[in-house]
């Protein structure tokens, strides 16, 4: 037995005639959404960010040979000396070579396996880069480039030259930008590359690799792998390391378990490689919405104070409107519907303001030795962030103004009407 | 036929102390009725007003309105009944000081819902004409001087049309030639509209030319 329309009348004359108020309680609303948003997308870019540094090159499950000392000694293998107590002393690990058994094979199974997206082998040499009379100790990797293009987005890390240039030329490398810059060489200049067993080889370089971490960029550049075959001086079976990207990477602990008892050897998989990113991130989304949740809690309590005002000034209308005939409901309702409409309306703005700093946020050039590829800063436009904005801003301005209107709905029209 | 009737109404005050400031209130009132209520100041008749207005549900004994009892009866449907069968006019004008003098008199029928819009409109204009303040209909209620606000909160108490019109005091804020004013509107809508009213006063000279006046003392009816 409500009549929406009358008090929807009532509602519209309170907000209006209270413009200045009703404006800043929405405008409250306005910057607590617009800075969730703006921060959500932001914290939310930068995670992503950080996280294709390192998760986006890094193989779900890396496959090599650790070399550890034998877990099985000799003594165990006799069984007259089962149930003892015995101690080895001076426990070596066992001489066995870098490269990875089998490679070729292990890597044919793992490109017949459904779970797998695509495989990756290289060759890993210690070398010397030799420019003059400077020595720089280093290593080469050798690589298959456009598989590694395709899988482990090396693409991004040439900031010079190109991948197809290095799979055209099998004495191109790509040098490290920190070596280049040390030795002050660039693309198309030559550099002689020494090995431990005596090779001397020169090589000509083709681009230059920046992976953004300076510990990298100082030792390590990237031949075919075939090139590093040679520089090591072993045949085309001779992979150090194989890399494997899966399409699910939440399947990687498990499938990399598979692996090492399959084919004994080590892989580890990217979620024990990179535990701290995960926790980074989790951290940062905590305290995204800590931050976001304390500013519309300060929203709210501005717009319930507002509300309070407003209903002590309302006090006489209230009464009226009471001794009139509407009931208590009516009246909390008139209040209610204040409040969600300061917040439907400040949220929207909110959602507005967020979008607009975000795109100004998104254009801002931000440019770093660290990210090469990097060229603004990072955003993210989640239409979730928006729902949770918009669904915040209803829910806390209805908290907001429903004690008020509570208040109102309990006061007593006999104490107002004679008070005076 | 009778429109108001109070049976045995009693009520206490607690605090600060216990205080029985209604004793025994039985009477009536009949349609078309011009009734004042006298007293000194404390005597209890404006607390008997707003039980008597369904607004004070705090007391013991039964209150009858237009044949039905409403004592016991929950806010909300008490809230209804107001809305329907009884007009108020108060002291001070209690219009609503942000709406148009026409939104104050059509808003008690718009929240009752039983016209359209227009109609009310229409009613709302009808009410202002009867008590010649018309041509202020679209003016801000707070733009108003003291007795044409008076005179809004009289249609405002008419538009629905109720069974009674009860007053706490309507002219004890007007000066003589506006009280002089109200009075005759009153005793016009009790001659020649059959209206009931029930008017709490202190002004002897008002309450001497209603048809019958109620004189309370310590919180009983005395004559």
């Amino acid at each position: 037995m409500t009549n929406y329309k009358v008090i929807f009348d009532i509602t519209r004359t309170h907000l209006q005639s209270r413009l200045k108020q009703t404006s800043v309680a929405a405008l409250g609303v306005t910057f607590g959404i617009g800075t969730f948003i703006i921060m959500m997308g932001f914290m939310t870019g930068l995670n992503g960010l950080l996280d294709g540094l390192i998760l986006n090159r890094t193989p779900h499950i890396h496959i090599y040979n650790e070399i550890k000392p034998t877990e099985v000694q000799p003594i165990q293998f006799d069984d007259s000396f089962a149930g003892d107590f015995n101690i080895i002393h001076n426990v070596k690990p066992k001489e066995s070579l870098v490269r990875v058994h089998n490679a070729l094979p292990i890597i044919s199974e793992l490109q017949k396996d459904k779970r797998v997206k695509g495989v990756t082998a290289q060759a890993m040499a210690r070398v010397f880069y030799v420019a003059g009379s400077i020595e720089l100790n280093g290593i080469v990797n050798g690589i298959d480039v456009m598989e590694e293009v395709k899988l482990f987005n090396f693409g991004d890390y040439i900031v010079e030259g190109s991948g197809e240039s290095l799979l055209k030329n099998n004495n191109g490398i790509l040098l490290g930008a920190g070596i280049a810059k040390k030795m002050s060489l660039s693309v198309d200049d030559k550099i002689n590359v020494s090995t431990p067993n005596g090779g001397f080889f020169p090589l000509k370089i083709v681009g230059i690799y920046q992976s953004g971490l300076a510990e990298v960029d100082n030792t390590q550049s990237y031949v075919n792998l075939k090139t590093a075959q040679q520089l090591l001086g072993e045949g085309s079976n001779y992979i150090s390391d194989i890399n494997v990207k899966l399409y699910n990477m939440e399947l990687a602990p498990e499938m990399a378990k598979e692996l090492t008892k399959s084919f004994d050897l080590t892989a580890t998989d990217i979620q024990t490689a990179n535990a701290q990113f995960e926790t980074g991130t989790s951290i940062r989304n905590l305290i995204t919405y800590a931050v976001s949740i304390t500013l519309l809690i300060v929203a709210g309590f501005g717009i319930y104070n507002i509300l309070n005002m407003l209903i002590y000034e309302k006090m006489n209308d209230i009464a009226i409107l009471k001794a009139t005939g509407f009931s208590g409901s009516d009246v909390k309702k008139i209040f209610i519907s204040q409040a969600i409409i300061i917040g439907f309306i400040g949220g929207m703005l909110g959602l507005i303001l967020g979008f607009i700093g975000s795109v100004m946020i998104d254009n801002a050039p931000f440019e770093t030795e660290a990210m090469p590829t990097i060229k603004t800063y990072p955003i993210e436009y989640n239409p979730l962030f928006y729902i949770v904005g918009i669904t915040f801003a209803m829910i806390s301005t209805f908290l907001a103004g429903y004690l008020p209107a509570r208040k109102a709905e309990n006061i007593d029209p006999v104490e107002i009407i004679r008070g005076e | 036929m009778v429109v108001l009737e109070s049976k045995k109404i009693n009520k206490h005050f607690h605090n600060p102390i216990d205080f029985h400031v209604l004793k025994d209130i039985t009477f009536s009132i009949e349609q078309g009725e011009f009734v004042s209520i006298m007293g000194k100041s404390g005597c209890g008749k404006s607390t008997l007003l707003y039980i008597l207005s369904t607004m004070d549900t705090d007391y013991t004994g039964e209150l009858h309105l237009a044949g039905k009892l409403v004592s016991g009866r929950p806010q909300q449907e008490l809230a209804i009944i107001r809305n329907e069968h009884i007009g108020f006019v108060f002291q001070f004008h209690y219009l609503l000081p942000e709406f148009s003098v026409l939104d104050n008199v059509m808003l008690p029928a718009r929240k009752l819902g039983k016209k359209s819009y227009k109609e009310i409109k229409q009613n709302a204009y009808d009410k202002l004409e009867l008590l010649g303040i018309k041509e202020q209909a679209d003016k801000k209620a707070s733009m108003l001087s003291g007795g044409q606000k008076q005179r809004v909160s009289i249609a405002r108490a008419l538009i629905n049309d109720p069974a009674i019109i009860m007053g706490d005091e309507p002219t004890g804020n007007l000066d003589s030639k506006n009280s002089e004013n109200v009075f005759n509107i009153f005793k016009d809508l009790s001659s020649n509209q059959n209206l009931s009213l029930l008017i709490v006063t202190h002004d002897q000279d008002f309450a001497n030319k209603t048809d019958r006046i109620i004189e309370m003392g310590d919180g009983k009816i005395i004559s």
